[in-house]
């Protein structure tokens, strides 16, 4: 009985250490999203290239894709956009881009204007590659800050029904795509 | 190296001056409806935290994000929602991660938890060890008791070992 109390510190120590040890290897960024298994939240946008057509949550169900959060003026979001345009071609993956919008400062002459904006993506799609089905402009940021967007990029996976089954924080990586998005989406890809 | 000089300094005023004027643009000018709204967003966006930059609320924070929720709550309150309507709509968005202070659940629990029970188990440990070391000194004073009593068997034991020595060596020599 004493020798087991003798070692009661070190089990203490132990346990303290590999709980710190564990935090030292955790991604800060990673947390619970609270939208997962829950529909999209409802809205009606522009088309980016054709904003005389409007997206609403029902005009996109039917099929199960991936919603990629992103803007020409995020690099992460660039540098996905190969891969991505991979994933689309090779393995046949609906990507649908919601195109986030930064906040104008009229001080340093940014001023929203729609043409302008078009032509950067279609030289950014046509430089790096076009996953997308099409875009969604999401000027205001509305249905970014109701899905819980906290920035660019960001993905989510919505399944045939327009609910939403996966949110990922950060860019798509091959091996971020194998090990954590690939299997939600083919899982509900699959079901009729 | 004096035209160097003057182009430095027009290039150091005209950065200074950009960001006081963007210092003073970002300066969001509210106007509320009455004292205890304008409190109220400023209670909430000091209690929100960005969910982009994490170690900030959103009153502090540029993050777009932290702008777009500061814009949302502003014109929830507006509208005339509570404190506790502002935090389920984010909270509904964000999840508990982003308000500061953290519900109680069954993960969260011990947070109020552990520090009470290590204060019981200290406690418990320190009642222990005193009832351990009173039975200790009882027991030690009771020997004491009973070696002061039984002087005179020593003796006689001391006379007996004294006895079979003496006969030990006369047997030897």
């Amino acid at each position: 009985m004493r020798k087991a109390l003798f070692y009661i510190p070190l089990a203490l120590f132990l346990g303290l250490s590999l709980f710190l040890l564990s935090g030292l290897f955790s991604d800060p960024r990673e947390r619970d999203s609270a939208i997962i298994d829950r529909p999209l939240p409802s809205f009606s946008l522009p088309d980016l290239q054709d904003p005389s057509k409007s997206w609403t949550p029902d005009a996109l169900k039917g099929q199960t894709f991936l919603l990629n959060v992103w803007g020409v003026w995020c690099p992460t979001c660039n540098a996905e956009l190969s891969y991505m345009t991979q994933l689309r071609n090779e393995q046949g993956i609906r990507i649908i881009g919601l195109y986030y919008v930064l906040p104008e400062d009229p001080m340093f002459g940014q001023v929203f204007d729609l043409p302008t904006l078009q032509q950067e993506v279609a030289t950014k799609l046509q430089q790096n590659g076009d996953p997308y089905q099409f875009n969604i402009l999401d000027q205001q940021r509305r249905l970014s800050l109701d899905l819980g967007v906290s920035g660019a990029p960001e993905h989510f996976i919505v399944d045939a029904n327009g609910i939403v089954r996966a949110h990922h924080i950060g860019d798509i990586n091959p091996q971020v795509w194998r090990s954590k998005l690939a299997p939600i989406y083919q899982q509900w890809a699959a079901k009729p | 190296m004096k035209p160097f000089f003057t182009f430095l300094c027009s290039i150091l005023l005209t950065v200074g001056l950009s960001s006081a004027a963007s210092a003073a643009e970002s300066q969001e000018l509210l106007s509320f409806e009455s004292e205890q709204q304008r409190q109220l967003y400023l209670k909430l966006t000091a209690e929100l935290r960005c969910p982009q930059c994490q170690n900030q609320n959103i009153a502090d924070s540029n993050a777009v994000v932290a702008v777009d929720m500061r814009d949302k709550t502003y014109e929830l309150v507006q509208q005339g929602l509570s404190r506790q309507q502002v935090l389920d709509f984010m909270i509904d968005r964000y999840g508990d991660f982003v308000h500061y202070q953290p519900p109680v659940n069954r993960y969260t629990i011990w947070l109020w938890l552990a520090p009470a029970l290590v204060l019981l188990s200290l406690l418990l440990f320190q009642l222990k060890r005193q009832a351990g070391q009173t039975a200790l000194r009882y027991r030690s004073e009771q020997l004491s008791d009973d070696a002061a009593g039984d002087s005179a068997e020593k003796e006689k034991l001391n006379q007996q070992l004294e006895q079979i020595i003496d006969s030990y060596r006369s047997k030897k020599s």
